[in-house]
């Protein structure tokens, strides 16, 4: 099985849009998942129906026996987070500061903290009009973006497997820290959406080189690219130097937030379909390539 | 005073209104601190461009030995919740990307043989852009955890802040623990959003994290005329203020392209802004010390 995934540094290039018009583009089913577990966005251009919903746990937090607790605060002195302060003679956790780290019960005299485990999200499986679904929802204020992506890829591979595709379409989170690592690692090809702004270009470059620190090969398509298309010149030229591969430019068209608002993948402008179209048939090209 | 301009979803404007807003009241002759909390993709400084006074690098706490043989009890391993020390042979393997710095083996260690040392994982940099204070944190490539970075850049930044200075800080994207380290200090949390389904779906779980922390809230309204008024609707169903509806604005894209501040590409734009400083500081008389 192939895997792809769309990423960008920057928040906000078309890493959704995209993957949706990918997975409408490509030939016979494929499997997708949304691995900005922060802020999901692809099941609502997917539409589709989920058939499995489930918690996911990750980590834990510190619960405190009221009735052994004296309030001796050596838990408040181990804690880094600052997540179990002594208020009235009791030990309390803040849930929200807490990474269940144990400390506090390493040094806690009464043997009074116990850890329960922390529900980190949700996790869903949907069929789409392309295929299966992985999509995730992490919960406000988690440290655990990186598990539940691991799971979301872990999950889509499986469900890929059972029904013999092929190929694997991951839509991933901005940024280029833990949850991106755990999108990336292992795929067969990393497709870059940036936009011709200085800033698009610059997290740009932070992205090509994780890719290069992963050994993972890349590509990068221009969204918006006649908004400056001396900067979007730039940005190829140094694509190229780099060593990876630009994969085509799309046009800046008012109708595309107004498809988005409508819920409707882009392919409904035509002329941002013929850019999306050449541009994957990019993609299929460097994924055979690297066969 | 703290305002941290956060939203769920990326790419919602979040840095072409944290340095329009600070450079306006920072030529208005404010006290005004900048601060690019977002690590991961850090660009306050293409449009403010800072003089550095000075760079640091940031370090985080790992365990070692420091080639010492223990007992090897296993202690240290058994009590990390992350997976994040091995032990064997008289020896521990840590693996420092997965370390949470959380001190747990430390104290775990029967022996106390394990101590800490310091491992770098990005950059500090304080900085002046025309009289403007400039704050950036800027995670190494390759490195997973950028919390303790952002919490980092927000301590040295707002660490001997009288009442009248303004901070403002430009947190990174979504609603994790990174994003809360750069909001859980401010004192008002300023929500950019854009009216489509996808800044609508975001929203939601960005006011859930403002709530969840007790803050006050404002929006403001970017691309306001382009897409459906889902958004609209949302913020006036939960009481959260719309200060300044900013209208799409070719002129502003292509400054912004170019590493210039759209405020003086665009009267438009600079009206929006003007009027959201307005909002913001009437918003905060309330709250200012």
């Amino acid at each position: 099985m192939k895997e792809i995934v769309v990423v960008s540094g920057k928040g906000g290039t078309g890493k959704t849009s995209f993957t949706a018009a990918f997975a409408h583009l490509a030939k016979g089913p494929i499997a997708l998942g949304d691995c900005d577990v922060d802020a999901a966005n692809l099941a609502l251009l997917m539409h589709g129906e989920d058939f499995v919903e489930e918690p996911f746990l990750a980590g834990k937090r510190a619960r405190v026996d009221e009735n052994k607790c004296t309030g001796c605060g050596e838990c408040e002195n181990a804690c880094r987070y600052e997540a179990i302060p002594v208020i009235d003679n009791l030990a309390s956790v803040n849930d929200l500061l807490c990474e269940g780290c144990r400390a506090c019960s390493v040094v806690c005299p009464e043997d009074c903290i116990t850890f329960m485990n922390n529900r980190a999200g949700t996790l869903f499986h949907r069929e789409t009009s392309t295929g299966p679904m992985v999509h995730g929802a992490l919960g406000i204020a988690q440290d655990n973006s990186g598990k539940l992506v691991a799971k979301v890829r872990a999950d889509t591979k499986l469900i890929a497997m059972e029904r013999n595709i092929d190929l694997a379409i991951f839509d991933g989170p901005p940024g280029i820290g833990c949850p991106v690592h755990a999108a990336m690692g292992g795929v067969d090809l990393v497709v870059a959406v940036t936009e011709p702004s200085s800033s698009g270009a610059h997290d740009l470059k932070r992205m090509l080189d994780l890719c290069d620190h992963f050994n993972l090969e890349s590509a990068v398509v221009v969204n918006k690219y006649d908004l400056s298309v001396a900067v979007t010149e730039e940005i190829e030229k140094m694509v190229k130097k780099r060593g990876s591969h630009t994969v085509g430019r799309v046009p800046f068209d008012e109708g595309v937030p107004r498809a988005l608002a409508r819920m409707e993948v882009p392919l409904v402008i035509p002329k941002v379909k013929t850019a999306l179209e050449n541009t994957w048939g990019d993609i299929v090209q460097l994924l055979e390539r690297s066969a | 005073m703290i305002i941290s301009v956060a939203s769920g979803k990326g790419g919602t404007g979040k840095t072409l209104i944290s340095t329009s807003l600070a450079r306006l009241w920072a030529d208005g002759n404010k006290a005004v601190t900048y601060v690019d909390a977002d690590a991961e993709e850090p660009n306050g400084h293409l449009f403010l461009k800072p003089d550095v006074i000075d760079e640091k690098r940031f370090t985080v706490k790992i365990p070692t030995l420091e080639g010492r043989t223990c007992a090897a009890h296993g202690k240290c391993q058994e009590i990390c919740e992350f997976n994040a020390i091995l032990s064997a042979k008289g020896s521990v393997i840590v693996f420092d990307e997965l370390c949470h710095g959380c001190g747990a083996c430390v104290l775990a260690c029967p022996e106390g043989f394990l101590k800490e040392t310091e491992r770098e994982i990005g950059t500090i940099m304080h900085g002046d852009s025309n009289g403007l204070e400039f704050y950036s944190a800027t995670l190494d490539v390759g490195e997973a955890r950028v919390t303790p970075l952002i919490s980092g850049v927000v301590e040295a930044s707002t660490e001997n802040v009288d009442g009248d200075r303004l901070v403002v800080i430009d947190a990174p994207p979504g609603t994790s623990c990174s994003a809360m380290a750069a909001v859980e200090v401010a004192d008002l949390v300023l929500l950019v959003t854009e009216p489509t389904p996808f800044g609508e779906h975001d929203l939601i779980l960005a006011l859930e994290m403002g709530k969840a922390l007790g803050r006050k809230m404002a929006a403001v309204i970017n691309r306001s005329d382009i897409g459906s008024d889902g958004t609209r609707a949302l913020l006036e169903a939960r009481s959260i203020p719309v200060l300044a509806e900013i209208p799409f604005d070719r002129a502003v894209a292509e400054s912004y392209a170019v590493s210039r501040m759209p405020m003086e590409d665009s009267p438009k734009f600079a009206n929006s802004i003007v009027k959201l400083a307005q909002g913001l500081v009437s918003l905060t008389e309330g709250v200012s010390p």
